[in-house]
C-alpha cells in the first residue's frame, strides 16, 4: 500500500472536523491504512461511521485496515471552479471496496489524465497529508505504481 | 394496489396557483416576492387570507446556502395574519413538493381546509455578479477554519461542494451502464429551450440548437453549462384545499390523483444501490400502486431538472420508458415535444424558466390541465398529468387530472 504523498505542494483542501467517530478514519494515512469502522459482532463494514452497527444494531464497532484496493464505480471531470482546490481539471469518483458489496467511497483519482479514465479500471489509495493532521484518501490506477 | 380507501390524498386538490416575477437577478425582498405568490394562488382559488387555515413550505427559513430559502411558515404566517389549524415547514421531505403531499395529508385528516404552500428563491441576486463560486461551503478559500462536518465531510474534503459532480457522477454510470450519450442527454436541455421560448417569464429565451449545446463549457462531465439549471429569484405558491370544498373555489380544482414519497434505498448520494435511479425510482414506483391510472394515461410530465439527468432518470422511473432507455427515448427529441407521446417540461423547466426549485413543475402542471398554458398549451385538452421533483436521495411526485 502506498505511504504517504510526496507531492512538493499540495491543493487547498477544506479538511473534515474531526471527532471521536470518524478520527480513524482521517488518520489512517499515517500508517499508510485506508481504514473503515466494522462490526466486531457480524463482521460489516459500516460508512459513513455510526455508533450502531445498522445491521445488527451492536455498538462494538472499531476501525480495521482494508486492502486499499478499490474498482472505478463512476466519475466526474471537474471543469467548474467551485472553490479553491486542484487544478483544473480534476476527477472525483466514486470507487467500490472490494471487502464488501455496496461500500464505497468518493475520492479523486490520481496519476491518470482525465482521458484516460475509466469505469471498471483496478486502483489502490494513496494519502494526501494535510499539516500531519487528517490524511486525505486518493486512488490511482494500480499499473501507475 | 393498495387498499383504495387509504389514498386519502385524493380527498385534496389543488384550487389555485401563483407565481411573483421571476428574474435572473431581482435583488427584491424576498418575502416581497413569496407574499405576491402567495397572494396570487389565493385569488386564483377564489379564496381570501380568511379561507387559509393551512402553510406549508419547503425547506423553512436557513441562511446557507445564500438565497436558497426566501422565506418561512412564521413569515408567511405572520405577514398575512393568517389562523392555521395545520403548519408544516422543513427540509427533510420528499424532495421540495414533500411539503405539498403535507398539505394535502392535512387536508385530509382534517386538520386544515386550505392549505397555502410555497417555495421561495432568491439564488440569483444572493450570488450576485460574482456567480455560484462566491456563496459555495468554503468558497472563500477556508477562511476563519471552516472545516467539513456532516454529509458534507465526505464530499468537501474532495473538493466536490456541489449537486453538479454527485449527479454528473450519476449520469456518467448511466452513460456506462445503458450506453447514453451527451447527444441523447441535450435533448432535456433543447426541449426546454424550445418551450421557454413561449413562456414570457422563462430566464433564457433564446434558440438553442445540438452546436451550441455541444459546444458550450463543461462543467462536470457530462454535464455541460447547459446541463444544469439557472439559479432565480421567484416564489411559487399553490393551493391545497379538501376536495369538498370545491363549490366555494372559483375554477374546478386539480384533483390529486396519487402521490409518491417512498425511499428505499440509503438516503446517501455516494450510497444509494442504484445511483442510476436515484430515488425516483422509489417514488414513482409507489405512486402507481395508489391508482388504477397508468403511465399511458398521462398526457403531460412535468420533472424535475436541477440537472438534465434528474429528468432521464424520472421519465424511465415513472414508466414513460423502460430502465435504462431514455437515452433512445428522448433521442431527437420528438418524443417529449409539446405534440409528442409525454410533453415535458413544457414551461422550459429550471434549465431555461429557472431554478424556482420543485414548485414551478407543479405549477405549469397545473396550468396546463385548466388550459391556460398559452401559447405553450399543449394540445389536446389533457386531463391527466404528473409533476415531480427532486434528485439524487430526494424524490416526491404527484399524479394529476383535471376535474369536470
Amino acid at each position: 500500500m502506498a505511504g504517504a504523498s510526496t507531492e512538493p505542494e499540495l491543493p487547498f483542501r477544506i479538511l473534515p472536523r474531526l471527532t471521536d467517530l470518524n478520527r480513524d478514519f482521517w488518520t489512517g494515512g499515517r500508517a499508510g491504512e485506508l481504514r473503515f469502522q466494522r462490526c466486531r459482532q457480524c463482521g460489516y463494514y459500516n460508512h459513513p461511521p455510526t455508533p450502531v452497527c445498522p445491521s445488527c444494531h451492536s455498538k462494538e464497532l472499531r476501525f480495521e485496515p482494508v486492502s486499499g484496493r478499490a474498482t472505478l464505480w463512476t466519475f466526474t471531470v471537474n471543469y467548474q471552479p467551485w472553490m479553491p482546490g486542484p487544478e483544473l481539471p480534476f476527477v472525483v469518483a466514486i470507487v467500490a471496496l472490494p471487502e464488501q458489496e455496496g461500500l464505497r467511497l468518493t475520492t479523486n483519482l490520481v496519476g491518470v489524465e482525465p482521458d484516460q479514465v475509466k469505469i471498471g479500471m483496478e486502483l489502490e489509495v494513496t494519502f494526501e497529508n494535510h499539516d500531519d493532521e487528517v490524511w486525505i484518501p486518493l486512488f490511482r490506477p494500480v499499473a501507475a505504481s | 394496489m393498495i387498499d383504495p380507501s387509504l389514498v386519502i390524498e385524493k380527498r385534496a386538490l389543488i384550487s389555485g396557483v401563483g407565481q411573483s416575477d421571476v428574474g435572473r437577478r431581482l435583488y427584491r425582498d424576498p418575502l416581497e416576492l413569496t407574499l405576491d405568490a402567495c397572494l396570487a394562488a389565493i385569488a386564483d382559488a377564489g379564496l381570501t387570507t380568511a379561507d387559509i387555515d393551512g402553510v406549508a413550505t419547503y425547506p423553512g427559513p436557513m441562511a446557507q446556502p445564500a438565497g436558497f430559502s426566501g422565506a418561512g411558515v412564521v413569515d408567511v404566517h405572520d405577514a398575512l395574519r393568517l389562523e392555521l389549524g395545520w403548519w408544516s415547514g422543513g427540509i427533510e421531505s420528499p424532495g421540495q413538493l414533500g411539503s405539498v403531499i403535507n398539505a394535502c395529508l392535512a387536508v385530509a385528516s382534517g386538520l386544515a381546509t386550505h392549505v397555502l404552500c410555497f417555495r421561495s428563491v432568491y439564488e440569483g441576486s444572493a450570488q450576485g455578479e460574482k456567480g455560484r463560486a462566491s456563496v459555495m461551503p468554503g468558497g472563500d478559500g477556508g477562511s476563519g477554519g471552516f472545516r467539513a462536518s456532516g454529509f458534507m465531510e465526505w464530499t468537501l474534503p474532495f473538493s466536490a461542494p456541489s449537486a453538479a459532480i454527485w449527479i454528473a457522477m450519476m449520469a456518467q454510470r448511466h452513460f456506462y451502464e445503458f450506453g447514453t450519450t451527451r447527444e441523447q442527454l441535450a435533448q432535456i436541455a433543447l426541449n426546454a429551450r424550445k418551450n421557454a421560448a413561449l413562456n414570457p417569464k422563462a430566464i433564457y429565451r433564446d434558440p438553442m440548437s445540438m452546436e451550441d449545446y455541444l459546444g458550450i463549457r463543461m462543467i462536470s462531465s457530462p454535464f455541460c453549462l447547459y446541463d444544469c439549471d439557472a439559479p432565480c429569484d421567484g416564489a411559487t405558491a399553490v393551493i391545497v384545499s379538501r376536495a369538498d370544498t370545491a363549490a366555494d373555489l372559483r375554477k374546478p380544482g386539480i384533483q390529486v390523483e396519487a402521490v409518491g414519497t417512498a425511499l428505499r434505498g440509503r438516503p446517501s448520494w455516494d450510497q444509494f444501490d442504484d445511483l442510476t435511479t436515484m430515488a425516483c425510482r422509489d417514488a414513482a414506483a409507489q405512486m402507481w400502486t395508489r391508482t388504477d391510472l397508468k403511465p399511458s394515461d398521462v398526457q403531460l410530465a412535468e420533472m424535475y431538472d436541477g440537472f438534465s439527468f434528474i429528468t432521464m432518470a424520472w421519465l424511465e422511473a415513472m414508466g414513460f420508458c423502460g430502465k435504462g432507455e431514455s437515452g433512445p427515448f428522448v433521442e431527437g427529441g420528438a418524443a417529449i415535444a409539446r405534440d409528442g407521446v409525454i410533453p415535458l417540461n413544457t414551461h422550459g423547466g429550471q434549465l431555461s424558466a429557472g431554478r424556482l426549485h420543485g414548485y414551478g413543475f407543479l405549477h405549469e402542471a397545473c396550468v396546463q390541465l385548466w388550459g391556460e398554458g398559452g401559447e405553450r398549451q399543449v394540445p389536446g385538452d389533457p386531463e391527466v398529468g404528473v409533476a415531480a421533483a427532486g434528485g439524487g436521495p430526494l424524490a416526491g411526485a404527484l399524479l394529476l387530472t383535471r376535474r369536470r
